[in-house]
């Protein structure tokens, strides 16, 4: 099996695995970072999504060859004391309910914030439009987004 | 005494060790003098259980550090009892919930009672007993620093995890007395607090589960991992009681990673469904593996049927008289005289639950011993039906809730937990079978579709006579081999506001129960999510024939005061009374689950004509309730959930097979779907009643009742697309 260097949260981690293996089971099977979450294996769900080079990707859909000179940033990277701007807003909105889709919602919205500071209504729903959440969290997802890039702007 | 053993029974010393308490500690919990009766609970001290040889439901323990542990005995799927849970204990016991560390329990009906996360009965089925546990160890506090300071036990009071001495304000922690308020008798009967003297009951305080969902620590049943434990995962009959013919796993075994292949069987309630297991040491292997994997299915003995088959069958059912569920006087006869009289027919569809954690179970047999961990609803059912299954005592199968990414019942079922147990047995080590995204949407069980016919008779504009007949497959006939249909179907008046019967003369309410391989199972507020669509939608109807505004036709039906007060307080916040005929307004209510919803969607046509939802109105009478921000999130998440099977998503049936694998084919509803959701929670001393659930079911006729305001075209079957019609 061949190995890739992967730089995930600052860390370099070398990992066998499979050519065509979906960086999301190796982040989860190999790393051993499960805070990246399956839901649908087709890039439909928005729940493994990861910031690659600063960008969202689904991370079900990059195979781990491609993954291999991408820095690459999971939830657990936004901060693991909850201090990150989002992560804050989402505890000041109280979004979560099962939580299983918000890693991937709120790496959506921190990859929209970084380009976006101020985003309008519009930019938040279309960034997000591509994360299904079935609890039914999406009107405080929306308001924890213009939460965070008012917490960025006051630094 | 017990001993502490290799069982999981939780003998007081085990349950210290467990939870890193210091050796001196105060436990209090109860136990059911009657099982199976919930409602005549004994306090009892950990010690004086041991004592008694009784198991104790060990909600709550104080140790010498005053560090609290409470134990929840229910899952945690979103519907917030990791927090409302702790919130009620911690009020009796006057302790921050800062201080208060929160664990799973074990499944357990022995000592828990009902675990079941259903029915929206986590906190209406249990909080007398939270209360009553948390008010009776805060006394025994009490009665140690009385007894410590020689002092009457009047003259002490509790606060924040300490007891005080009113005259001189000594003061004296819980840490400190622990070891001498576990050596008393728990006091009965201590009075529990008024509403007006709650501190933490009441307020939207946040959320003990978040942080650990925020960082990626959360486990989920997806993420455990136990040492030697393997992944495997199913490749199931795509029928619903289909059965392996033979296989072949050459090129199966061939990919890196894969173990072993073999054939394995599910129990569907009273049916077995196969499949070939495929074990590898990562998920990917499995995934891979089963793409090579040759297996040739027996699809023998049952119905092979498509949608409109089945509804065709309910259908021909829908003619049949039916069970009786509910008789008042006489209809029939009054529907042969009646001069205005009024029928319409309703069609709700199939619908898969979708939970955003497809199913998952780790599991270790151990041959004189089982343990499982997973996202499940209902552990004591677990429990119970594999210690029937393997003949083992229940104490020797150790069942561990992990967070749940999602249940809305579909985890309350003991088919996925069977199976992976049945796969570690073969493989003799621990396992962890993953359901993907097509095996957990296109296998079921699925919220039943329904037919519904109504007819009604009106006289001076109030119902005289009501009639509804319901055909759809009856949930309950599954657990029997044979299929049995002079069984009522109960549940097919879930939903409807029961207040309206006592003010309508005559009534029949009867079920037919369809005969169907597809295998259901309650969806999100159960059958009220299909009948609430039939009456309410019925309700408007009339409420037009008769000439009548819907909400004044509905208050002529309805004379209990708590239903009339969540009405006019709706018809307050939406502006209803205010509003212009045909200006796109829609209303509906529920009975579900011991609390009373009504709804009311706002319309508005878009550049192009059409109606978009502009704002959804929502009161909820839940009774008694802990944390406010958890109800308002509940009718958030039921509205958004009600929104997808009224509007977004369908599963259908060919050839016996589900056609909705993923969601590229069964949408759900997206971010830009959702309005502006405005939430009222009603105030009273009513008993508490259920949150989770009961704001589903009236989003779906309030809908539709608004969009015949806004076009004049009635909707009667879902889901429907506004731009379609």
């Amino acid at each position: 099996m061949p190995t890739y260097n992967l730089s995930v949260n600052g860390k370099n981690f070398p990992v066998e695995a499979e050519a065509n293996t979906p960086l999301l089971w190796v982040l989860r099977d190999v790393v051993g970072l499960t805070g990246t979450k399956y839901g649908c294996g087709i890039a439909q769900c928005g729940a493994c999504t990861v910031h690659f080079n600063g960008s969202p990707v689904r991370s079900c859909s990059v195979a781990v060859s491609a993954a291999s000179r991408a820095k690459i940033t999971t939830v657990e990277g936004l901060s693991p004391d909850n201090s990150h701007p989002v992560q804050k807003a989402w505890i000041a909105e109280q979004v979560p309910q099962c939580g299983y889709c918000q890693s991937g919602q709120m790496m959506a919205a921190a990859a929209l914030l970084r380009t976006n500071p101020n985003p309008a209504d519009e930019d938040i729903t279309v960034a997000l439009q591509g994360n299904i959440c079935r609890c039914g969290t999406y009107t405080r997802i929306h308001k924890a987004v213009k939460t965070a890039a008012e917490m960025m702007r006051q630094g | 005494m017990l001993q502490e053993s290799s069982d999981n029974r939780l003998s007081r010393r085990k349950f210290m060790r467990l939870s890193g308490l210091t050796t001196a500690a105060i436990t209090v919990g109860y136990y059911f003098k009657a099982f199976g009766n919930d409602t005549v609970a004994e306090f009892l001290t950990g010690e004086g259980a041991e004592a008694m040889g009784i198991e104790l439901t060990a909600w709550i323990a104080v140790d010498q550090n005053g560090k609290v542990i409470l134990y929840n005995h229910r899952s945690e799927m979103g519907q917030g009892s990791f927090q409302s849970v702790p919130q009620i204990l911690a009020e009796e016991l006057e302790v921050n919930l800062d201080d208060v560390r929160v664990e799973f329990a074990k499944g357990y009906q022995g000592r828990y009672g009902s675990q079941i996360t259903g029915g929206s009965s986590t906190i209406r089925g249990a909080y007398k007993q939270l209360l009553q546990s948390g008010a009776t160890a805060r006394e025994m506090l009490i009665e140690a620093a009385a007894a410590t300071w020689g002092v009457p036990k009047t003259a002490c009071y509790a606060s924040n995890g300490q007891v005080f001495h009113k005259p001189d304000g000594k003061k004296l922690a819980y840490g400190d007395l622990v070891e001498k308020a576990s050596k008393l008798t728990p006091p009965k009967d201590v009075p529990l607090k008024a509403r007006k003297d709650y501190k933490l009951i009441g307020q939207s305080l946040p959320r003990i589960d978040n942080p650990p969902k925020l960082n990626g620590t959360a486990i989920f049943g997806l993420d455990k991992t136990v040492p030697g434990m393997l992944i495997a995962m199913v490749e199931r009959n795509p029928r619903f009681m289909g059965k392996v013919k033979s296989f072949d796993a050459k090129a199966a075994l061939a990919v890196p990673g894969v173990k072993e292949v073999f054939k394995v069987s599910m129990p569907v309630f009273a049916f077995t469904r196969q499949g070939v297991a495929v074990v590898a040491t990562n998920t990917f292997a499995c995934m891979q593996a089963r793409k090579v994997l040759k297996v040739e299915w027996d699809d023998s003995g049952f119905e092979h049927l498509d949608t409109e088959g089945l509804f065709k069958k309910m259908e021909t059912d829908l003619g049949k008289t039916g069970n009786t569920v509910k008789e008042k006087g006489g209809f029939e006869p009054l529907w042969e005289q009646g001069s205005q009289k009024l029928e319409a027919i309703y069609r709700t569809p199939y619908e898969a639950h979708s939970c955003m954690e497809p199913l998952n179970c780790v599991a270790h047999f151990q041959g004189d011993k089982i343990q499982v961990w997973g996202p499940i609803q209902a552990p004591d059912w677990v429990q119970s039906d594999l210690a029937k299954r393997y003949k083992l005592k229940p104490e020797v199968v150790e069942v561990n809730m992990t967070f749940l990414g999602g249940g809305f019942g579909r985890k309350a079922f003991v088919d996925y937990t069977t199976e992976a147990v049945e796969i570690s047995k073969q493989i003799k080590a621990p396992v962890k079978v993953v359901w993907s995204r097509e095996d957990d949407m296109a296998q079921g069980p699925f919220r039943p579709g329904a037919l519904y016919h109504c007819r009604a008779v009106l006289k001076n504009g109030k119902i005289e006579g009501l009639r509804a007949r319901m055909a759809a497959q009856n949930m309950d006939l599954q657990n029997s081999p044979k299929f049995k249909p002079d069984a009522p179907n109960a549940s097919m008046m879930e939903g409807l506001c029961e207040n309206y019967l006592e003010n309508i003369a005559h009534y029949r309410f009867s079920d037919v129960p369809t005969e169907s391989p597809v295998p259901v199972m309650w969806w999100r507020s159960v059958y009220s999510s299909t009948n609430t669509f039939a009456f309410e939608s019925f309700m408007d109807e009339l409420a037009l024939a008769a000439g009548k505004d819907p909400l004044a036709f509905r208050l002529e039906h309805i004379t209990d005061k708590r239903v009339v007060a969540m009405l006019k307080k709706l018809a307050e916040i939406s502006g209803w009374d205010t509003r212009k005929k045909g200006s796109g307004m829609g209303l509906a209510m529920a009975e579900c689950f011991g609390s009373y919803t009504g709804q009311v969607v706002q319309l508005q046509k878009d550049e192009s004509g059409v109606p978009r939802i502009k704002k959804v109105f929502a009161v909820i009478d839940c009774g008694w309730y802990v944390n406010p921000d958890i109800v308002r999130q509940q009718v958030e998440g039921s509205i958004q959930m009600g929104y997808g099977a009224a509007v977004v998503h369908e599963t259908h049936f060919s050839d016996g097979k589900a056609v909705e694998q993923n969601f590229d084919t069964y949408q759900m509803p997206r971010m830009g779907d959702i309005p502006e959701i405005i939430v009222h929670i009603m105030e009273n001393d009513e008993a508490a009643g259920g949150a989770g659930e009961p704001a589903l079911p009236p989003f779906a006729p309030a809908l539709c009742n608004a969009f015949f305001d806004i076009t004049g075209k009635r909707i009667r079957q879902l889901p429907f697309l506004p731009e379609a019609v």
